[in-house]
Order: C-alpha cells, then sequence, then structure tokens
C-alpha cells in the first residue's frame, strides 16, 4: 500500500519533465508540422490547409533549397570524414602511453568548450581569401613558411567554398571524436595484442586485423553523433560566413525564410525536414543504444 | 625495445598538432594586445611589441551588458535543469512506474532534434505568455531543452548505484524522498558538477535560441559578437579581443574541471 503511494509521488515528481518535453518537444514539433502543411505567409497566422505544397516547391521550385541540399551533403562528407580521421589518428598516437599524453589530449579537446561564433569570428579572419598584395591570414603564413601550394580562396572558392567551412567544425570537434576513440582502445584488452605480437604479427597488422575491427562500433557511433551534428549546424557557418547564398545550410535558409521573409510555411517544411533527417539517424542510434545497455 | 624507441617520433605529429589547434587562440590572443599602428592584416603572425590592454577595455565596455546578459541566463538555467534532471533520474533509475522504460529514450530524443523544428510555435508561445524578447523566457528554454541530457547523466549515474542500498533503507522505514536527500544526493556531487558545467558550456555557447528569443539590449555575448564580427565597422583586433572575452568563461571552466567536462561530452553521445 504504502509503496504504491511512493510510487504515484515518484510519478508526480517527473510529471513536470515529462509535461515540458511532451510540450516543448513533441507538441511543438505536431504544430511546426501543422504550419508546414499551412499556407502561411506574413505576420498573422494563416492554417489554410494546402497539403504538401510548401515541401512539393521546396524540391521543384526552389533554387536556394537546392544549393542548401547540395552544401550540407559537401559540409557532411568533409566534416564526418576529416573529423574520424584526425580523432583516430590522435587517438593512435595518444595510446601509446607517452609522457605528456593527458597535456596533449587536454589541448586537442579545448575547441569543444569554445562557441562556435568564437570559432568563427577567429576562423573567418584565418580563412581570409585576399591575394598579392592583401594576402593575410593563413594564406600569408603558408606564404611565409614557403608553401604557397598550400594557398587557397577558402569560402570564396567557386563551388567548393561550402568544404571549407568543414575546416573549423574540424577543429572543433576532432578532440571529441578522439575521446571516443581512445575509450575505445583502452577497451581493447593487451593480452589480445601481445598474443599477436607473439604470434610474430607486425604493428600494421596488429592495426589492420585487431584494433580496427574492434573500433568499428566506435565508428559507426561517432558518424551517426557527427552526422546529426552537421546536419543542424547553424552558428558556425554564420559566424564564418555570414549569410551568402553560396554558403547556405537549411538551418540558415528555415531561419531567413520564417522570420525575415515571413513564409512562414515554407520555413516549417524545411525545418521538418530537417528533423526527418536527423531522426532518421538518432532514432535506430537511441534504439540501439539503450537495447543494449539493458541487456 | 625497437618499439619503445619508434613510439618517440610520435611527438614529433603530436606536436605538430598542437600547434594546428592553438593556432586560432595564438592569432585571439596577440591580436588582442596590439596597438593601433600594428594591427595591418599583414601583421597578424607576429607577437606583439608592447603587451596593450586597450582593446580588452575596449571589448569589454561594448561586450560587458551581454556578458552579463549571458551570465544571468546561464547560471539559473544551469542550476535549474541540473536540480530536475537529478530528480527525474533518480525515479527513472530506482522507482521505475510503468511506461517508465517508454518515457526515457522519449525523452532523450528530445536532446538531439533540430531546433528549428520547434522553433515557431516556440516564438509563438513566447509571444502568448509575454516572455518574448526578455531574459527569463531564455532561461526558461534553456532549462527545458536541458533536461534530456541532465536526465540522462543522472539516470545512468543513479542506475549504477546498487539497488540493495535503495532496498535497506526502504526497510529502515525511509521514505522516497528522505532516500533521495540522505543517501543518493550526497553522493552525486560528481555528478551534479559534471552537469552543471555542461548545461553552462551549452547555454553560454547558445546562439540560435538566444538570436530568436531575445531583443538587442538582452542579446547574450554570442550574438553581440556575431553581430560586431566580419564587418569593417568594429577594428579586427577589437574582434579578437572580444571573442577571447566570450570563450574566456567556459575556457577557464574547461582549464580548472576538464575532467568533468569531458564526463559530460561523453554522456552527450550516450557513451557515458
Amino acid at each position: 500500500m504504502r509503496n504504491r503511494k511512493e510510487k504515484w509521488l515518484a510519478f508526480l515528481l517527473v510529471s513536470p519533465s515529462i509535461l515540458a518535453v511532451a510540450v516543448f518537444v513533441y507538441g511543438f514539433i505536431a504544430w511546426s508540422i501543422r504550419v508546414s502543411f499551412s499556407a502561411w505567409k506574413g505576420m498573422i497566422p494563416d492554417y489554410t490547409f494546402v497539403g504538401l505544397k510548401n515541401y512539393i516547391d521546396l524540391f521543384t521550385n526552389n533554387q536556394r533549397f537546392q544549393i542548401d541540399i547540395r552544401n550540407t551533403l559537401m559540409f557532411t562528407t568533409i566534416f564526418v570524414l576529416g573529423t574520424l580521421i584526425l580523432g583516430l589518428l590522435t587517438a593512435l598516437l595518444l595510446d601509446q602511453g607517452l609522457k605528456g599524453e593527458g597535456f596533449f589530449r587536454s589541448l586537442y579537446i579545448f575547441p569543444m568548450a569554445i562557441s562556435y561564433i568564437v570559432t568563427g569570428v577567429v576562423w573567418r579572419w584565418l580563412m581570409n581569401p585576399a591575394q598579392g598584395s592583401r594576402i593575410s591570414g593563413l594564406n600569408l603564413l603558408f606564404h611565409t613558411l614557403h608553401l604557397d601550394f598550400l594557398n587557397s580562396s577558402y569560402t570564396a572558392t567557386p563551388y567548393w567554398g561550402m568544404a571549407f567551412i568543414a575546416l573549423p567544425a574540424i577543429w572543433q570537434l576532432s578532440g571529441y571524436t578522439m575521446a571516443m576513440y581512445l575509450a575505445g582502445l583502452r577497451a581493447i584488452p593487451d593480452e589480445l595484442r601481445e598474443a599477436a605480437r607473439v604470434d610474430g604479427a607486425s604493428e600494421f597488422e596488429i592495426f589492420r586485423f585487431i584494433v580496427m575491427p574492434l573500433l568499428r562500433p566506435v565508428t559507426l557511433s561517432a558518424m551517426i553523433i557527427l552526422g546529426h551534428m552537421s546536419l543542424k549546424t547553424f552558428d558556425l557557418v554564420v559566424a564564418v560566413a555570414g549569410k551568402q547564398l553560396p554558403l547556405d545550410m537549411p538551418s540558415i535558409n528555415m531561419w531567413q525564410t520564417t522570420f525575415d521573409a515571413h513564409l512562414y510555411g515554407s520555413g516549417a517544411a524545411i525545418s521538418i525536414l530537417l528533423l526527418i533527417s536527423t531522426a532518421v539517424l538518432i532514432i535506430p542510434y537511441l534504439f540501439f543504444s539503450l537495447r543494449k545497455e539493458s541487456q | 625495445m625497437n618499439r619503445s624507441r619508434a613510439r618517440y617520433w610520435s611527438y614529433i605529429p603530436l606536436v605538430l598538432l598542437a600547434i594546428f589547434y592553438l593556432l586560432p587562440l595564438y592569432v585571439m590572443l596577440v591580436t588582442g594586445f596590439k596597438g593601433g599602428d600594428e594591427i595591418s592584416l599583414k601583421q597578424m603572425w607576429f607577437l606583439p611589441k608592447a603587451f596593450n590592454f586597450d582593446n580588452y577595455i575596449l571589448a569589454y565596455q561594448k561586450l560587458s551588458p551581454n556578458l552579463w546578459n549571458s551570465l544571468n541566463v546561464v547560471i539559473p538555467a544551469a542550476i535549474l535543469s541540473s536540480i530536475l534532471g537529478s530528480l527525474n533520474g533518480y525515479v527513472l533509475a530506482k522507482w521505475k512506474f510503468k511506461g517508465a522504460n517508454v518515457i526515457f529514450p522519449l525523452i532523450l530524443f528530445g536532446m538531439f532534434i533540430p531546433y528549428q523544428s520547434v522553433l515557431i510555435p516556440l516564438v509563438q508561445f513566447m509571444h502568448n505568455i509575454g516572455l518574448y524578447g526578455g531574459l527569463p523566457g531564455l532561461v526558461l528554454v534553456h532549462i527545458i531543452y536541458g533536461i534530456p541530457i541532465t536526465t540522462l547523466t543522472f539516470r545512468n549515474y543513479y542506475a549504477s548505484i546498487p539497488n540493495e542500498l535503495v532496498e535497506a533503507a526502504k526497510i529502515d522505514g525511509a521514505g522516497m524522498m528522505r532516500i533521495y536527500t540522505n543517501i543518493l544526493l550526497p553522493i552525486s556531487i560528481p555528478s551534479f558538477v559534471v552537469v552543471l558545467i555542461w548545461q553552462f558550456t551549452q547555454a553560454w555557447n547558445d546562439f540560435l535560441f538566444s538570436v530568436v528569443l531575445t531583443s538587442p539590449k538582452n542579446w547574450t555575448v554570442t550574438v553581440a559578437l556575431n553581430n560586431i564580427s566580419g564587418g569593417q565597422i568594429v577594428p579586427w583586433n577589437l574582434q579578437m579581443a572580444g571573442a577571447l572575452l566570450a570563450a574566456l568563461p567556459t575556457l577557464i571552466v574547461y582549464i580548472f574541471l576538464g575532467r568533468y567536462f569531458l564526463r559530460g561530452m561523453m554522456a552527450g553521445s550516450l557513451k557515458g
């Protein structure tokens, strides 16, 4: 009897949070879906139902959204690959028990503590595309070091500009990936590697046939986490690029379409497409992570 | 023997990588100290001739209202969402009610959504309840969207505490709240540190909620910094000094409490 009362009390204790999440996450998503099916343009809400019109227009009649899709794919590919490679490399370097390991580890992770806006403000100057007598930033550094072949127009490069915004993103998140890989490497028992060494395996063979396969789950998790972050990228692009059409992302498009152009129906449709693309990655991930935990 | 000697070659890439990670910080720091005669972009990589604090003072004067706005949002938001997370985590780990195993992933999903997908209703809602434009509304938003990660961290921690501890206390006649305040709360102080600094950092670094929900006089530091950046109106050495000021609070927390920061970071990928 008393136990039952306690259980009710427990439920009562979490109910404000459950209610808040129910309203602010699920209620608002449902509301956004409703807006995305509406003709709402201008300041006054207009919920006239127009079906999938806003979605169809985005795919058939909206050049900006085509740029967004291309940019998202380009940014995601380079950012995820770059972050995984750099993260794995640094983790392998640090996993050898060298002196100063903790120092280097902290150093590689510190960008995670900084806001994307700060990162963007600084990298914008580092990636200054100016040439000739006005050369500065990284280009100037490369020139001074006689590494002129690294000279680049960065985000001003036609077509590939978006790829360069991945650079500060890699800078910011490779430490995070490194931490994930380090945790994975620490979980591999030393005996496994020792046994392979006794059997005459080279260090490369140990890496290729023992370490890499055991790190595959880490790689998968990291890809999902980074991939979903990349789809949502917003602040960093705003800070590095301002709001330029060639460097647009769905998140920025949604913001401007909704709050500057007041095309609420279209803005909501972009936001729901963004939600679907992240949910496709995250829902299976949540499902498998929690199932593994309960076993 | 051979292997251990070879390890030392690793210091070369390690140092090169360290330079890569420090470059932006270096530029930010040295530029902030430069006087008016050495702010040409050509001298970007040189050390300053003398330590000149004028830029930092000017940047502080310019950004101080925004820095204080950020602080006033971030501290209550971090504290309240941590308390809620701790209570939720306790119930979801030790007092599972029917459906708790369904509710938990539903709450967790909230931390992965692109916030754009709730933005239109959020703005409308804030208008309707009269919290649009001000700081209390922003605090509320950070608390609510902070619930998933804080709940996750505490639930995982409380789940690792043996159930026997709770059962023994029950037999001794302790109620649910007594068990929480007398047994679990005192041992979860490290988790509080993890969650507090994670929420502090996340809310401090937020841009989207602040830019959409606050009026210019209530802008947090990220919005104000973005506003002065890139243009010619504010000289670039001042922009760099401002960027450093905006980064300093979270950097200091990271330098002194990095271990806890790392645990929060791993919890975010469900790998805590």
